[in-house]
């Protein structure tokens, strides 16, 4: 058998996705639980996202998938063929030109637009999951609106450490409402998400899904002595020279050698192409 | 109503019909005061294209839908159930209710989500004479500053908008035409 329903899964689930996900938008930063389904991948391949991509995709859509900021890494290359083949949809590597990006634990360099919606793969969607375990006693604390032990937490942080050294999954509040886990994007990423683009999440293992509609205040949580810092290595890019971009650290040899490039392979290839 | 246009007025393609209205209702509850052009299904008199796309794009046996006064017809019902397999049911169980705004009132009677799982909610679709981005002006997520939809009664809206994060949300049709109220957007009567 080679022919696959518009998108790979059948109405009835597409429908299911779909009227949780118009809930996560009238609701923004609260997790819809859902029925999460058997992908053809397994669970923390982005299960979650393509559920969600698969719900949100139109023919005439073009698709582009990042993992960690790279268009070439084997989860983002087997998420986009896997929608060339079950929904024929064009795809891109260029942020610019995609209407839908799903995204693995960055969000893309380019300032997106209005015409574009941001599927984030989620892992863990719960922010109080690791600081109380019962699923049952975080839903009643997001009920009550009882975000004190987040912030014993970062406070934690910085009688230890002397700084909040939480780095990625930083929690935020979204329309002074709910606390929410950006997914494990690095807190540089954090300031982004008050953007002009429909952000969609998608947690397949643990059937939640949420959303951030345009323009919606998205607060980093912090104090007002240690204010939120969305810090990068102090570095610019070894490839483009960038200085504004979220930088990966790569070990060249055994003698400690190493280079700082742009996560976003996108913008960094288009920075040297202007540049060339 | 004849055996012929029980069944006539489905979607042509259902995978991608049903795509292209679902963005356009996404897109419209994302961006309160928007105003969409949704179409794809035939419904019967006296619904509107819109809403009768929205009806085929969400509901299915799992989502229970509430018709009321004006939109209750033998035609609508026997459409609706036909196309989707949604049991119709009384306004306080209702995921999905349908009406022009005096059919669908008093707010009260619908499911408005709980404490902890504000998302079991109604969604009311509306029928509107006129849907235009005129009148009361809105604010809130979605929102880049502010926006203006010809609402039925802000006032009841208002209301609505007070119990967030619990409440229902809305959408508005008007032929082929879809605009969407959430819970989350702040209103303002005309000033």
């Amino acid at each position: 058998m080679s022919d696959y329903n518009f998108a790979y899964l059948d109405e009835q689930t597409k429908r299911m996705i779909r009227r949780a996900i118009l809930k996560g938008l009238a609701v923004p930063g609260y997790q819809v639980p859902f029925a999460s389904r058997e992908m053809p991948m397994p669970y923390g391949w982005g299960t979650g996202g393509v559920q969600v991509s698969a719900a949100t995709l139109t023919p005439e859509d073009r698709l582009k998938v990042i993992d960690q900021g790279a268009d070439d890494t084997t989860n983002a290359v087997s998420i986009r063929k896997f929608f060339e083949r079950t929904a024929g949809v064009a795809t891109t590597e260029a942020t610019q030109e995609a209407t839908v990006i799903q995204t693995r634990h960055r969000i893309p360099e380019a300032e997106l637009t209005e015409d574009q919606i941001l599927v984030y793969q989620v892992p863990i969607p719960e922010p109080l999951r690791f600081l109380e375990p019962r699923k049952t006693e975080t839903r009643k604390m997001h009920s009550l609106q009882e975000y004190g032990l987040m912030h014993v937490k970062l406070y934690e942080d910085i009688s230890q450490h002397g700084a909040i050294s939480t780095a990625y999954a930083y929690p935020v509040r979204v329309a002074d409402r709910y606390v929410m886990d950006p997914s494990p994007i690095p807190k540089f990423d954090n300031p982004k998400m008050e953007m002009a683009a429909i952000q969609l999440f998608g947690a397949g293992r643990e059937q939640r899904i949420y959303a951030v509609p345009p323009y919606t205040r998205v607060v980093s949580l912090d104090f007002e002595d240690h204010p939120f810092e969305a810090t990068k290595a102090d570095h610019p890019c070894d490839l483009c020279g960038a200085g504004d971009s979220y930088l990966d650290e790569v070990i060249m040899d055994d003698a400690g050698n190493r280079m700082f490039v742009c996560s976003d392979t996108d913008y960094c290839r288009s920075r040297r192409e202007e540049a060339a | 109503m004849d055996g012929s246009s029980l069944y006539a007025g489905g979607f042509r393609d259902a995978p991608v019909d049903a795509a292209h209205a679902f963005r356009a209702a996404m897109t419209a509850m994302a961006r309160p005061g928007d105003i969409r052009r949704i179409a794809g299904a035939a419904p019967p008199a006296p619904l509107s294209v819109a809403a009768g796309t929205l009806l085929l794009t969400l509901c299915d046996p799992e989502t229970r839908v509430h018709l009321g006064g004006t939109v209750d017809t033998d035609a609508v019902r026997q459409w609706l159930s036909f196309h989707t397999g949604a049991p119709h049911c009384a306004a306080a169980e209702a995921d999905f209710a349908l009406g022009s705004w005096a059919d669908l009132m008093p707010l009260s009677r619908y499911r408005i989500g709980t404490p902890e799982y504000p998302d079991r909610s109604a969604t009311l679709i509306v029928e509107c004479d006129r849907l235009e981005n005129t009148g009361a002006v809105l604010s809130g997520p979605g929102i880049r500053d502010t926006a203006r939809l010809s609402l039925p009664d802000a006032d009841a809206l208002q209301g609505n908008a007070t119990l967030y994060p619990l409440g229902c949300d809305f959408f508005f049709t008007c032929g082929d035409r879809v605009a969407a109220l959430p819970r989350s957007t702040t209103i303002r009567a005309e000033g």
